[in-house]
């Protein structure tokens, strides 16, 4: 019988790492949802943020070098968005293109950094809070409350602002909001650039809780995807939701049951939700 | 016979010139042309760019020595990207497009086999650096030159119990971790056999897939299963992900073994102080007393550093790349040709000395079963060391 202990701790690890799902899955979901575009580029993006924040930790605190790369990936993701609005990308083609990127910038990291495992060292690191019999790691509870406080921004913005009301109805219908005096190119820059500053906050919580490697860029797609499938497109607390709902299901199959199952729980949980909810997707 | 001025300065120079640089006079004509791939990209990048370092290292020495045959040695290398069928594709075409005179091995297990198949099409010999896995390797003229045994399964699990049971509390159970990564599962499948009849008592045994990424609730199971040692049958990055998962909970195994881990970061986290694992060399005494190795690792050192590989230091996966062109060099020098057949007769015949220890090759499937060129290591203050067996253990280092 596994004790409550195991259950416990099991629990808040897969809130942890669900957290970090949530949180490269919301640019993607942005993105994808409200742009039409498969940007599998986020995920480079977001280990290039990694590894900016590895490189700068040197000199800056690890959260203090988000005043660097937060603009930069902003600008970045704008001119990505021009890329693919000069070419007129539909879906499928910014899925190809943004797949080239990604190698490209993989390509750089491995040439800048190797290939080798780089690893952050800060005081953050070792520290960790006791509750109860429950351990709390300061840099997954960081992860946490970032997730949760850019989601919950970005859910207000989209819901409460003139912004966010012109965003969802471009989403919505982009001739009608052109027609009401929406202006959707500018939209697309300010939401791509977004999506890509979000890439830039998840590189800082990547090296803060993992070691990079370049190669590690490919081994989050499939659960973050899987995150922002079930989270609905487009949803700013939907990935961070469906990202915990991941995480917890994964650390519980770890704990009661072989770890070998853990990689079946995010897809299993998406074939469910598309076979019992057909109508959200 | 008078001799004139000029032709007496030529011959003059071409003295010099063989006294100041005798291979460089020596290795001439065309190049003896050797193809091989390494993952250069993808998952397995982080051990080939090691493995890439060091043989450009290895054939530089070569043609200072004078190349093979007194031929110049030109290395072929492409890149598989990780890729088993990619390396196969890879090694049909140097063999018919760019027509090499002798192949070498790719990186890994899976890459080895894909790349043994096209050997025995051609009647290749292959040399082959990391296969984890002897008894899949069927074909005659297969050479394996990193001093594994033909039954790994049995013979690593015994040397890293012997390992264990100098340490100051011999463990008495032990807690099984281990990812399902091909040939470190292979491992630890026989490590369950090898302690059951050393009368240890296994109190946990989970498998996890590799590339796992959140190592919380298996760290908290080992911490509840509490052994007196952690088998972790890990490679890469992963014992730094669940050493430091058992961090964040205060856990730290009594004493633990990691099959084969990244050195460098392994050395940054504190909870793998004292960690064993498996290894062929490491850089320290005895097996710097030659001073041919110790160039070598003074020169890989600065090589490495060059190429931006953060762990310096000459060990396991450096070590049997080198011994795999000291192979090649003894078999082409002791058959004096570059006949495929001719050499994998002679290597069955012989023994070759590395920097780790001799290799031969007169077992099942040249192999030998029951011994092997592998040792323990520990990492004890930052450095790893060779604690075991005792003949290569570091000087005045013991199991801690």
């Amino acid at each position: 019988m596994p004790s409550a202990t195991l259950i416990g701790q099991s629990v808040l690890s897969g809130v942890f790492i669900g957290a970090l799902y949530g949180l490269l899955g919301l640019g993607l979901s942005l993105s994808w949802g409200m742009l039409r575009q498969v940007n599998l580029a986020h995920f480079a993006l977001a280990f290039l943020g990694g590894y900016l924040t590895f490189q700068l930790a040197g000199r800056l605190d690890p959260f203090v070098t988000l005043a660097v790369t937060v603009p930069l990936f902003f600008l970045a993701g704008m001119a990505l968005h021009w890329f693919l609005s000069r070419y007129a990308a539909d879906m499928l083609n910014t899925l190809l293109v943004t797949f080239g990127l990604t190698t490209i910038i993989e390509s750089a990291i491995q040439r800048i950094w190797t290939a080798d495992f780089q690893r952050m060292e800060s005081a953050y690191g070792a520290m960790r809070w006791k509750v109860g019999a429950f351990y709390i790691p300061f840099p997954e509870a960081a992860t946490l409350l970032i997730a949760m406080a850019l989601c919950g921004a970005m859910w207000a913005l989209l819901r409460f602002t003139d912004f966010g009301r012109a965003a969802r109805a471009m989403t919505e219908d982009p001739a009608m909001a052109a027609a009401f005096g929406v202006n959707e190119k500018r939209l697309g820059y300010v939401i791509s650039g977004l999506a890509a500053a979000f890439a830039a906050v998840a590189g800082m919580c990547l090296a803060l809780t993992h070691t990079l490697a370049p190669v590690q860029i490919y081994a989050w797609m499939g659960v973050v995807f899987a995150g922002v499938m079930i989270g609905g497109l487009g949803s700013a607390i939907g990935p961070l939701a469906a990202g915990i709902l991941i995480g917890v299901s994964e650390a519980l199959t770890m704990a009661l049951t072989a770890p070998t199952w853990a990689p079946l729980v995010s897809f299993t949980l998406l074939i469910a939700i598309i076979l019992l909810r057909p109508a959200r997707f | 016979m008078t001799i004139d001025r000029r032709r007496a300065l030529a011959a003059a120079g071409a003295l010099l010139s063989t006294v100041a640089f005798p291979g460089a006079l020596r290795a001439q004509g065309k190049p003896v042309r050797i193809g091989s791939s390494l993952p250069i990209t993808g998952p397995l990048a982080s051990l080939a760019i090691i493995h890439k370092v060091t043989a450009e290292i290895c054939v530089e020495n070569l043609n200072k020595r004078g190349g093979l045959l007194g031929r110049p040695v030109e290395w072929v290398l492409r890149d598989d990207q990780s890729k088993p069928e990619l390396t196969r594709t890879i090694y049909e075409q140097l063999i018919t497009a760019d027509k090499v005179d002798l192949i070498f091995s790719p990186y890994a297990t899976a890459s080895i086999l894909a790349a043994m198949g096209v050997a025995q099409r051609y009647n290749k010999v292959l040399l082959h650096t990391s296969f984890g896995i002897p008894k899949l390797a069927k074909y005659d003229m297969q050479f394996q030159t990193a001093g594994s045994p033909f039954d790994p399964e049995n013979v690593w699990p015994n040397h890293i119990f012997d390992a264990a049971a100098k340490l100051p509390k011999p463990p008495k159970t032990v807690a099984i971790v281990t990812s399902k990564f091909p040939s470190v599962h292979h491992i630890s499948v026989g490590a369950r056999e090898v302690l059951k009849k050393r009368g240890l008592t296994n109190v946990l045994d989970i498998e996890y897939e590799f590339g796992n990424r959140d190592y919380g609730a298996i760290a908290q199971r080992v911490k509840e299963a509490n052994p007196d040692f952690l088998w972790g049958g890990t490679n890469g990055i992963d014992p730094v992900l669940m050493l430091e998962a058992m961090s964040k909970i205060d856990y730290r195994p009594p004493a633990q073994v990691h099959l084969f881990p990244a050195p460098g970061p392994m050395l940054k986290v504190p909870a793998a102080q004292g960690s064993l694992a498996l290894t062929t060399f490491e850089s320290h005494p005895p097996f710097t007393d030659d001073p041919a190795i110790a160039q070598f690792v003074h020169t890989y050192a600065a090589r490495a550093k060059e190429a931006g590989i953060p762990y310096t230091a000459v060990d396991l996966q450096s070590a049997i790349m080198y011994a795999a062109w000291q192979v090649l060099e003894a078999a082409v020098d002791g058959t004096r040709s570059l006949d495929d057949k001719t050499i994998a007769a002679w290597l069955k015949q012989n023994e070759v000395k590395t920097l780790f220890g001799t290799l031969r090759w007169n077992g099942p499937q040249n192999y030998v079963e029951g011994a092997d060129l592998y040792k323990v290591k520990q990492l004890q203050q930052g450095r790893w060391v060779v604690i075991h067996p005792q003949q290569w253990a570091a000087p005045g280092a013991k199991p801690v």
